[in-house]
């Protein structure tokens, strides 16, 4: 399998070779975030018809040359992952179609002009025929690109289900891969359960915290920069990038795998995350200690077990017990503790006075509170991204109890 | 006699008591054409010209309704055939794709499956970047998000009824995560705290997870529990709130567009 897609050349060999770096979850990440920033920099010159057609040229390209490497088409070519690719279509054209209408809107407005929408926004059309008619159409090229679909495709149908045999890997389905991904990063607790419900109630907070009069009912960038600058890095980073990744990228044992490489179910990675805690205990303590010759930095990593109390009927014993392992584990996880006190509790104040003070002064002190948790709440994952890919940092507070 | 036969056709009495306004060639009537139609009076009678254009709103809630509706119709089609029993699901699979004519009705429903979930996450993206949650629409946006979530939820009891490996193994990986609910889990930060004299109240016998699988283990329980809410509970709730939410459209002023 590895060795069959030999022979098409050398300039092949060299793509696949430069696809799979690319790939590795903290450069394609790092590229997707800073060539987001780019683009949206320099949006004037990237949103206009040239660039729109090269991008999805390729992408295209770059899928259909791929198709010929037989590890690329197995993932690629698999039917429930169809979608996924049409979804890196789509995600594209989308960001194109809205960002070109912005783009040309906030031209608009320099020239003291008033947006496109606004020049037939008070006129009215008919329904019957001039709506009905798109939604006819619409209706129309729906259903043939569906029975396509369907006539060339076949849905999928793999053995019986056999609850003895666990596939490697096992998947969810493709939309809650990005959830699945996130698992690496977070303990099940956050990413399957916590996470996806402060998305849910933050998605619908956003008419509640973006106060910003303007950019209603019209594309726009330069009028909502912050809002759709997040919107846009938490919609492609952090959703479609995800599931990408998710789907593409990640072979047995959740490991990564480049686009060319074969899944390989015996790739051997070492596991090597350590915790904060880790790290001040076991390594700047112990430097400490070199240097300085306390005897207190030399303890290593104090020990923490799981105590749990008995509560109902209220056990003495017990509950000691517990309290006397919670004082070992703040000792022990006092720096992740402190981080995310400062993180979480004073940050947001710090941010008033500095990045977010225009949200401070224009929004009250109960949709700041819910915009900066909301915001930081969503940076922990790209913090604790790069903190894995820089110092493989696993938890920051890792007790018996609850880990994160 | 073309024209006579055109003019008994449109002057019967069967023709107008299904069509009650004719042909509509005047304002008049292209008022009463949607107003006294069940289905057209979704729509107001006139809409804002900026609102109507393709380039606006890339008729993306329009679809996500219209595969709604496909999926409706084919699923409705796929229930004749299916038994959500863990002896008849796959057999009835097989049977679909190699005996049933026309066999194309469960591609169809799942590429239709696939395709709404995409075409929601469009839809939010345009309402997003054209600024159309903001005043008055704010509940409308929400009502969105939560549709949203039914979508996601639709695809996913789906995802489990062909039984196969690609159904249990998935849902086996989704519904895992209930497991780690924080309290209600049983593998659940703090979830052992929750006992009485040293009986856990959380266990695997009561959790979340069992809650949402019926049993201890993805099994028969799991399938019938999934089936019924794919089939009514889920789209019962998402077609009221689709109704609420093209309700809410025209009550909070039609498509958005500038002040
Ligand atoms: C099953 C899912 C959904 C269906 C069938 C649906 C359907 C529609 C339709 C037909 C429209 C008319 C305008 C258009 O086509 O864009 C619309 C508008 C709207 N939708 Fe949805 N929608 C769904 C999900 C959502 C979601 C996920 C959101 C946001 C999170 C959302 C928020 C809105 C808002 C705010 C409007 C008003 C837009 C405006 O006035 O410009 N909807 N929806």
């Amino acid at each position: 399998m590895e060795h069959a897609a030999a022979g098409h050349g050398v300039l092949f060999e060299a793509f696949k070779e430069v696809a799979n770096i690319l790939a590795t979850p903290w450069l394609s990440f790092s590229l997707t975030t800073i060539g987001l920033l780019l683009m949206l920099r320099f949006r004037r010159y990237v949103f206009n018809w040239w660039i729109g057609i090269l991008a999805i040229a390729i992408e295209s390209g770059v899928i259909i040359w791929g198709m010929k490497d037989p590890n690329f088409s197995l993932i690629v070519g698999k039917p429930d992952n169809v979608p996924i690719t049409a979804m890196l279509f789509i995600s594209t054209f989308v960001l194109w179609l809205a960002m070109t209408q912005a783009v040309n809107n906030d031209r608009r407005v320099e020239q003291k002009l008033p947006p496109d929408e606004k020049e037939t926004s008070n006129q009215k059309t008919w329904v019957w025929p001039d709506l009905l008619y798109i939604e006819f159409i619409a209706l129309i090229i729906c259903s043939i690109v569906l029975i396509l679909w369907a006539i060339y495709l076949r849905a999928p149908l793999e053995q019986p289900a056999n609850p003895a045999a666990t596939p490697n890997p096992s998947k969810a389905p493709w939309y809650f891969l990005g959830l699945q991904e996130m698992l690496v990063y977070y303990d099940p607790w956050y990413a399957g359960v916590v996470l996806p419900s402060i998305i849910v109630v933050g998605l619908m907070a956003i008419p509640y915290i973006d106060t910003n009069p303007k950019g209603g009912g019209y594309f726009t960038f330069a009028e909502r920069k912050f809002s759709i600058g997040i919107f846009l890095f938490g919609y492609l980073a952090l959703w479609v990038f995800m599931i990408i990744t998710g789907t593409f990228l990640r072979g047995p044992g959740w490991n990564f795998f480049g686009p060319f490489e074969y899944w390989d179910p015996h790739k051997i990675v070492a596991l090597n995350n350590v915790n904060l805690s880790d790290y001040v205990w076991v390594k700047w303590f112990q430097w400490i200690y070199q240097k300085t010759h306390i005897e207190w930095f030399n303890q290593g990593l104090p020990q923490v077990r799981n105590a749990i109390p008995q509560l109902l009927p209220p056990d003495p014993t017990s509950i000691r017990l517990f309290l006397v392992e919670v004082g070992h584990a703040i000792k022990r996880e006092f720096a992740g503790i402190l981080f995310l006190a400062f993180y979480f509790l004073a940050l947001p104040g710090i941010l008033a006075k500095t990045i977010l003070k225009k949200f401070y002064e224009q929004l009250d002190l109960a949709r700041y509170s819910v915009l900066v948790m909301l915001f930081l709440t969503m940076f922990t994952l790209p913090l604790k991204m790069v903190l894995r890919w820089t110092m493989t940092l696993k938890y920051f507070v890792d007790t018996p109890w609850i880990k994160f | 006699m073309l024209n006579k036969l055109k003019n008994t056709v449109l002057d019967s009495q069967i023709k107008k008591s299904i069509f009650r306004v004719g042909i509509p060639n005047t304002d008049r009537k292209r008022v009463l054409i949607v107003l006294g139609n069940v289905f057209l009076h979704l729509h107001p009678t006139k809409v804002r010209t900026s609102g109507v254009k393709l380039r606006y709103t890339w008729c993306a809630g329009g679809l996500s309704f219209f595969l709604f509706l496909v999926l409706t119709l084919t699923g409705v089609l796929l229930m004749f055939y299916y038994r959500p029993t863990v002896e008849g699901a796959y057999v009835d699979m097989l049977d679909i794709r190699s005996q049933v004519p026309f066999g194309i009705m469960r591609e169809l429903h799942r590429w239709s499956a696939h395709a709404m979930v995409i075409m929601v996450m469009v839809h939010m993206f345009r309402v997003f970047m054209t600024g159309s949650y903001k005043p008055p629409r704010e509940f409308n946006w929400a009502i969105g998000v939560i549709l949203l979530v039914l979508t996601f939820l639709l695809s996913f009891t789906g995802y489990l009824l062909p039984w196969d490996q690609l159904a249990i193994w998935a849902i086996t990986v989704g519904s895992n995560m209930a497991k780690a609910t924080p309290l209600m889990g049983a593998g659940g930060p703090f979830a052992d705290f929750l006992q009485i004299g040293g009986v856990p109240l959380v266990h695997p016998g009561d959790d979340a997870r069992f809650m949402l699988i019926g049993a201890k283990e993805l099994g028969g329980t799991t399938l019938l529990r999934f089936y019924v809410l794919h089939c009514v509970g889920i789209p019962l709730i998402a077609a009221v709130l689709m109704a609420v939410h093209f309700w809410r459209i025209r009550k909070d002023g039609g498509i958005s567009g500038p002040l």
